[in-house]
């Protein structure tokens, strides 16, 4: 053999690990929720009630799903109009200037600011200001945590919509500017609908971040193994009751823990596939 | 079409003209006005860790480990700053991110080069979405998935290779990807002449490709190291935490996000959890300012 065969055989065969790693991944997953899906089933899913007290163990995974995806979505709607701002802002109405420069570049800050850093600024200076103008008496609870899970998921929902935006022709822009449109006509009228499908990826992307995020959430979303009632009602999420109690759990109980996190894999992989699709087709 | 600006007096036009324009307007003010707001969230977070974190920034924060819970509440108690610092912390977090990086690092930057020189291949399209899906997992579910794998079957405990296992996993897919990226960058007519001269296919990737695409490579690199050394979530599961220096890998490390946890669920610590975690946040920021300090210089070029 010789060696431009050996070199082309080492990249190939290097490929396997991220097979394996992501196989391996899904069938850890899937073998170390066994125990908890022969014992509840179905019912794992679709029952709200979470008890780890010994002898009276049962674990539903419902609340946490709901949770999930109350915080989840609230984070979207409120990160929603900051990320199509700052995109305009960037892309569109100041592009290539310095403020767009300052704008992007805070934007990229903000991506970089670790999750624990997130969680504490929201516990000592979010949670204190929503408990003084009276919404929550502790602060604690899907609300909080949606916000600054908003803040978090800003950037992903902001940088794929800046290239597309950026990338809508010149030509339609100024064959609507020449007929007397206003910036407001031409970006709802030629830039949306050129990059819908693009920052609709972007948001789904986003989304899929706010899934999984872990850290702020646990400091935030008052850890109560309930169905949220409300907006404002305290709750947990499948990655924040991972975090929790995973230092006490064996047996049944990691399994459970397990099993949750196999949903959240499941749920992940599937939004991002999505939105890669999206672009994929859009590009 | 609107024909009705035909029939219309000249006014009514002109009013019309006048809403428009309006509209324009607010909806530039609301545009504006979201995007301020996003901008001073960075401004306000980092604002707060300096306000509040710079008092603990001294000669033995960085020298000293953390201190017990017990010390912190006598210095509490008499108005002193609280003693020690995160030296097992600041260790941790540099042992861990380099164990991950010599994991990853290599094979990452190998199966970016795979997917570059396949560009459509359908099985390079499917490692490419693989990595994709990685980079997408939450990183709880990688500290899972790495406790089930190194805790449980390997070291048989917490350790420090079980963290720096997820911290792999969490940077193969960047650095994957960023190799791909870089490669693109480089003029196909380099690699023409070099293959040309009869240079081995391994030749043409050391010292052809790599060379230069190499401050695309670093920037992908510094901006995963960037990014893992934040993480917290998975290093729970996977490394616990140590309140002494530690260099092995088969016992628990201590992690700067890690101690900031700590220090948030020990009311006596509340000071120290401000100054660790500007530190974190500076040494952070000066790893992404570096990337895109070396990924300007090479846009210049």
């Amino acid at each position: 053999m010789n060696s431009d065969k050996i070199t082309k055989y080492v990249l190939f065969v290097t490929s396997f690990i991220i097979l394996i790693v992501t196989g391996g991944m899904l069938y850890s997953l899937i073998q170390g929720s066994l125990p908890s899906f022969h014992t509840f089933g179905w019912k794992f899913i679709i029952s709200p009630e979470w008890n780890p007290t010994k002898g009276n163990e049962h674990y539903g995974a419902l609340a946490f799903i709901l949770g999930t995806i109350y915080t989840s979505v609230l984070a979207l709607l409120v990160a929603l109009p900051m990320a199509f701002s700052t995109s305009l802002i960037v892309a569109e109405y100041f592009r290539n200037s310095w403020f767009a420069n300052v704008v992007s570049t805070c934007v990229d800050l903000l991506a970089g600011i670790p999750s624990v850093i997130f969680g504490l600024w929201g516990f000592y200076a979010l949670r204190p200001f929503i408990v003084h103008i009276g919404l929550t008496q502790q602060g604690f609870g899907v609300f909080t945590a949606g916000i600054v899970l908003a803040m978090m998921i800003i950037p992903y929902a902001a940088s794929l919509s800046n290239s597309v935006i950026m990338m809508v022709p010149n030509e339609l822009k100024e064959a609507a500017y020449s007929l007397g449109a206003t910036r407001l006509e031409v970006i709802w009228n030629v830039i949306l609908p050129n990059a819908r499908s693009g920052i609709t990826a972007s948001y789904i992307l986003a989304f899929g971040r706010a899934l999984g995020e872990t850290m702020a959430v646990t400091m935030l979303i008052g850890n109560a193994n309930i169905v949220p009632k409300g907006l404002f009602s305290m709750g947990n999420t499948m990655a924040s009751v991972i975090a929790n109690e995973f230092g006490e759990a064996n047996g049944l109980h990691l399994s459970s823990l397990i099993a949750l996190g196999l949903i959240l894999f499941v749920i992940t992989a599937l939004i991002n596939a999505a939105g890669k699709y999206i672009i994929k087709k859009f590009a | 079409m609107d024909t009705s600006i035909f029939q219309r007096g000249k006014t009514e036009t002109k009013s019309a003209h006048l809403v428009r324009s309006w509209k324009n307007k607010i909806f530039f003010s609301v545009v504006l006005l979201f995007a301020l707001i996003t901008i001073s969230i960075v401004f306000l977070i980092i604002g707060t860790l300096v306000a509040k974190g710079y008092r603990q920034i001294n000669w033995s924060f960085f020298t000293q480990v953390a201190p017990d819970t017990f010390d912190a509440m006598m210095a509490n108690a008499s108005g002193r700053l609280i003693p020690g610092g995160i030296l097992n912390g600041i260790t941790g977090s540099i042992f861990l991110v380099a164990i991950a990086s010599i994991l990853a690092i290599p094979i990452g930057v190998i199966i970016g080069i795979f997917l570059y020189e396949n560009p459509h291949k359908r099985y390079a399209n499917l490692i490419r979405d693989i990595a994709d899906v990685l980079q997408g997992v939450p990183s709880i579910v990688i500290g899972l998935i790495v406790y089930l794998w190194v805790v449980v079957s390997v070291t048989k405990g917490y350790s420090a290779l079980a963290g720096s296992v997820a911290l792999a996993i969490m940077m193969l897919p960047l650095i994957i990807r960023s190799t791909e990226e870089s490669m693109k960058m480089v003029p196909e007519s380099l690699k023409e002449a070099a293959v040309a001269l009869g240079t081995p296919y391994y030749k043409v990737i050391l010292r052809v490709l790599i060379p230069s695409s190499f401050s695309g490579l670093i920037t992908g690199i510094l901006l995963a190291v960037s990014r893992v050394l934040g993480e917290t979530a998975p290093l729970l599961l996977t490394t616990l935490g140590n309140s002494s220096v530690n260099w092995n890998l088969s016992k628990p490390i201590s992690a700067v996000p890690l101690l900031i946890w700590q220090f948030y669920n020990d009311p006596n610590m509340v000071n120290m959890i401000w100054s660790s975690s500007l530190f974190l946040m500076a040494f952070v920021l000066i790893l992404n300012i570096l990337s895109k300090w070396i990924a300007a210089k090479k846009s210049i070029q």
